[in-house]
């Protein structure tokens, strides 16, 4: 997730990461991570350099653009839980396409590239 | 090319879903969605989503996903049905890393391994099509998180700084990218997507250049051409 700063509201931490913060810990899907001590400041705001560590997530910065970069949770295997993350892409036609709307069916999904 | 598939088992209520990862987008991707006229979904990936996301590092790949939305089988080479996969020409005039790079393609192509998977994969997912939960093909959920890609702190690391690479690529600031896109190469040297994805826009053949360490046909070397894809365990 790229940011310009390292302070970001709670709501765009959920829609970018997916990650929840709720009073039992950083939440996302069916998994709960107790933080012990807050990762908020004093205005609400999620530091995601406190955050970074608590979820065991690298952050990065480029100094020359000015942005942060908090990379995915490194547990050990890419997948932690065989529930399949819900996400949206822009279809071919420029339409958002929600994954969970398939639900009721087998799905393939297929990575390709024209690289 | 998925789109037979599709036709054949969408009735049996197995939708295909194909995802381009393509830094540049719709207009990379465009041309071959446009001569393929899917009628499933057919969505673009500018970000690479599906490498932090599912942990894909090639393609193509595939990952199963039940009724429910659960992963039976996690990311692993999806190939195309047979036929697909061809033995290339050298075509007339072409340039000596062409060449060099058609005949690493065709021994790819004519080694065991892609033409035994080929022919494994495909009745696999009929017979999941059909049989569903009963599938002998379906994972338990300890297999499939097993089976999915490692992700330590040098992995993670690696798709931050792509991540931030691609962003930087897209904001015209192509200098500060390729810094990024060369350590994300460092820390995920597994990765075919990252580097494949680097390469290519530097050089639509991605052939050697100063930017990279690599080039496509140096590193199929490397690895050796029968080892570009994960092997595809199916029994």
């Amino acid at each position: 997730m790229i940011s310009e700063t390292l302070e970001i509201t709670p709501g765009q931490l959920k829609s970018r990461t997916g990650w929840d913060i709720k009073p039992q810990g950083a939440c996302k899907g069916e998994i709960c991570i107790p933080l012990f001590s807050s990762v908020t400041t004093a205005t609400g705001l999620v530091d995601l350099s406190k955050l970074a560590e608590k979820l065991n997530m690298p952050l990065i910065r480029d100094d020359v653009a000015g942005l942060w970069c908090l990379g995915p949770e490194a547990n050990g295997k890419a997948l932690t839980t065989t529930i399949a993350p819900d996400f949206e892409l822009p279809d071919w036609q420029g339409q958002t396409f929600h994954f969970s709307s398939l639900r009721g069916k087998k799905v393939l999904l297929v990575a390709w590239a024209s690289w | 090319m998925w789109q037979a598939l599709r036709e054949e088992l969408y009735p049996q209520g197995l939708e295909i879903v194909t995802v381009a990862l393509d830094t540049l987008g719709l207009k990379a991707a465009l041309p071959f969605i446009e001569a393929a006229k899917p009628t499933h979904p057919a969505l673009i990936d500018e970000a690479h989503l599906l490498d932090e996301l599912f942990g894909v590092v090639n393609v193509p790949s595939g990952v199963w996903i039940d009724e429910q939305g659960i992963i039976v089988r996690p990311v692993e080479p999806a190939y195309v049905p047979r036929g697909q996969f061809r033995s290339r020409q050298i075509p007339e005039g072409a340039s000596a890393y062409v060449v060099e790079m058609i005949g690493e393609v065709n021994k790819m192509i004519e080694g065991y391994k892609v033409s035994q998977d080929t022919e494994k994969y495909f009745p696999a997912l009929r017979d999941w099509a059909t049989n569903g939960a009963n599938s002998r093909y379906v994972l338990s959920p300890e297999e499939v998180i097993e089976r999915s890609r490692p992700r330590g702190m040098e992995e993670a690391l690696g798709a931050a700084h792509f991540e931030l690479g691609q962003h930087l690529y897209r904001q015209g600031k192509t200098d500060l990218a390729v810094v990024h896109f060369r350590q994300a190469h460092r820390l995920q040297p597994n990765n075919w997507t990252y580097r494949r994805q680097a390469w290519s826009m530097a050089d639509p053949l991605q052939g050697p250049t100063d930017l990279y360490e690599g080039d496509w046909v140096s590193d199929i070397r490397k690895v050796g051409a029968e080892n570009y894809y994960l092997p595809l365990d199916m029994d």
